[in-house]
């Protein structure tokens, strides 16, 4: 098989995609298997396969820009094992090279100035990549990159986006930066942004398949896919953990791992007794699992801790489905607080009941009067 | 003798609570009763002591099942309470909860302070017995028709997303106004505990005032029937007009 022919010219003006994966050595036969692959999980018919292959042929690479601020980078960790190499390969490697803090190989004035070529070359055409909240606490520096804060950066390198991608639940809602009480008033890209389509990929981190597939979308279609109200793409975000999950029939059932490694948990019951947020977390960790299909947490025993949800650092405790109350302690939840009030009415009842035969035996008094001289008549 | 018999009040029976008044109150109980015992299953279930296999036992399906067609049979008998408020008669009306007079807040404040503060109060006072709800008891019935809505809203938004009929899926907005389901099912956890409050509430109240004025009010539930002194209407302070004779 010949090697995938590149003319020079071509290469330094805008390759596209399957220039670059025939470059790199994949054969054609691999690319159609990505491209099924990437329609499969966008949700696509099979027909629709052939598009996808088709854009990725034609279209010139999509510019990207991928910022980083607040984060842990598992984002970036995710993306890159996702389970086609050809994501990592091309998508990430490719993408990436315009401007990415963790990945791109520039460092200081020489990467302020891709990022800025990029800006003006492909102005109103690149796509935005964000992993990470943006703190606007102290005039926002708490994060600062090459002097500037992120504030700064996400307006300067938003403003001719085409679109912006909020990575993780950090860009999409906040993630633990954000949890009570927030010092650094950390906050998510899309309360910053305004006037684009912001489109959320929450999760902590989310599944790498998920990225490339929201990617692959835009690429294929040149439109962002199609979002619920929270703005997360329909495709990866419309079914909870909870529908999806194998362990689902003893949930059912009524089948519960009481404690960490009793019986139960050998026997793979439903962890739901355990704090598991399956049931209200929306994300497609039962489908397409992690590490390439290998797993996910429900699967290796672990209940889920609903990451992709918004707030959910503060919403839940992760081994217990009920919320502790705000304001009564750590250890007090709706439950404790309810029995504590069913008490105290019923001590105020029992005092209440004291006090109306102590204050109105007078009315009692003629009221059993007025029974009993009726009682009279009757018998007159 | 003779004196005494002359101070025994003639009563009047009057029409209050009427049939579909008293089958909305009773359906209510039952229902409620279901939602509670349900609802405390589904958040936090026991542990079976089944050596059976999964596929042999739905104890959580049924339950939840119970739950859902209890929240329907709520939900409609709620809206048909509100027609009724329209419709039905001058104690069944929706200006017994809702406040719309001065008399309404005058009753109300005297309610506080004769019933539950067991203050003494002048002769006025003492005799403000009202015929339907009274003043506290209508306002406090318009706070619950405010957690049947809430519950209601974040019960069928929880359901939404497993709905298949378009009815439950038009509270869709609601989980995503909340930012999720997560504080909407703490919010729907949180308010049955209000219902159960006021379900003990209630039912002390009622023997209070069967007890303290002697007029039926726990039978009235039953057949419709109060008994009021006839000489109430002559003098008549509460917040809702005399009956027609």
């Amino acid at each position: 098989m010949s090697k995938h022919k590149l003319s020079e010219e071509k290469w330094f003006e805008q390759p596209t995609y399957y220039d670059e994966i025939r470059f790199k050595g994949y054969t054609r036969r691999d690319f159609m298997k990505f491209a099924s692959m990437m329609a499969a999980f966008i949700g696509l018919e099979s027909s629709a396969i052939g598009q996808v292959a088709k854009a990725m042929e034609t279209k010139p690479r999509l510019p990207v820009i991928w910022l980083h601020f607040q984060e842990c980078t598992c984002c970036s960790e995710s993306f890159i094992r996702s389970s086609h190499p050809i994501v990592a390969d091309i998508l990430l490697d490719k993408i990436s090279l315009d401007y990415s803090e963790t990945l791109m190989a520039a460092s200081g004035t020489q990467a302020e100035a891709a990022l800025k070529n990029t800006l003006e070359k492909y102005k109103g055409q690149y796509i935005l990549c964000i992993e990470g909240s943006v703190p606007t606490g102290a005039d926002g520096v708490y994060c600062m990159i090459g002097g500037k804060t992120s504030m700064q950066i996400l307006e300067e390198v938003s403003e001719n986006a085409a679109a912006v991608i909020a990575w993780g639940s950090c860009a999409s809602n906040g993630c633990v930066q954000s949890a009570k009480p927030n010092p650094t008033s950390a906050t998510p890209i899309h309360k910053l942004v305004k006037g684009k389509p912001v489109i959320k990929v929450p999760g902590c981190p989310p599944i790498g398949e998920v990225m490339a597939g929201v990617i692959v979308h835009y690429l294929t279609f040149g439109t962002i896919p199609e979002l619920d109200r929270l703005g997360r793409p329909k495709a990866f975000y419309s079914k909870r953990v909870h529908d999806t999950c194998y362990r689902r029939p003893f949930y059912d059932a009524g089948l519960f791992v009481e404690s960490f490694d009793d019986e139960n948990a050998k026997k793979g019951y439903c962890l739901y007794k355990v704090g598991c947020k399956g049931p209200t977390t929306y994300n497609a960790c039962g489908v397409m699992k992690w590490n390439a299909g290998t797993s996910y947490p429900i699967q290796s025993g672990h209940p889920c801790i609903g990451c992709s949800e918004e707030n959910y650092w503060d919403n839940g405790r992760l081994y217990q489905r009920a919320s502790s109350f705000a304001g009564f302690g750590i250890e007090s939840d709706a439950d404790t607080l309810g029995k504590y009030a069913l008490g105290a009415t019923g001590v105020a009842l029992a005092g209440h009941a004291i006090l109306t035969n102590i204050n109105k035996r007078k009315d009692i008094n003629t009221l059993t009067a007025e029974g009993e001289a009726g009682d009279v008549d009757v018998i007159e | 003798m003779a004196e005494k018999l002359l101070r025994v009040h003639r009563l009047r029976r009057i029409y209050v609570w009427e049939l579909p008044v008293r089958i909305y109150h009773w359906i209510n109980v039952l229902v409620l009763l279901v939602l509670v015992v349900t609802g405390f299953y589904i958040g936090n279930p026991l542990a079976l002591m089944s050596g059976k296999e999964a596929s042999e036992v739905y104890t959580m399906g049924w339950f939840r099942f119970l739950h859902f067609a209890a929240a329907y049979i709520f939900f409609f008998n709620f809206v048909f309470r509100i027609y009724w408020g329209f419709v039905g008669n001058k104690y069944a009306n929706w200006k017994q909860f809702i406040p719309t007079s001065k008399a309404f807040w005058k009753e109300l404040k005297t309610v506080l302070k004769i019933d539950i503060l067991q203050m003494k109060g002048d002769k006025e006072e003492r005799e403000h017995l009202s015929i339907g709800h009274n003043a506290l008891a209508g306002l406090t019935y318009f706070g619950t028709f405010l957690a049947f809505l809430l519950q209601c809203l974040t019960g069928f938004g929880l359901y939404a997303s497993m709905a298949s009929w378009w009815f439950p899926k038009l509270f869709t907005w609601v989980p995503f106004l909340l930012g999720g389901d997560i504080l909407t099912r703490q919010i729907h956890h949180w308010t049955m505990w209000f219902f159960i409050l006021f379900a003990v509430i209630h039912v002390y109240l009622v023997f209070y005032h069967d007890y303290v004025e002697g007029r039926g009010e726990i039978s009235s539930m039953g057949g419709g029937w109060k008994f009021i002194e006839e000489d109430f209407f002559k003098k008549n302070k509460s917040h809702t007009p005399n009956p027609e004779s």
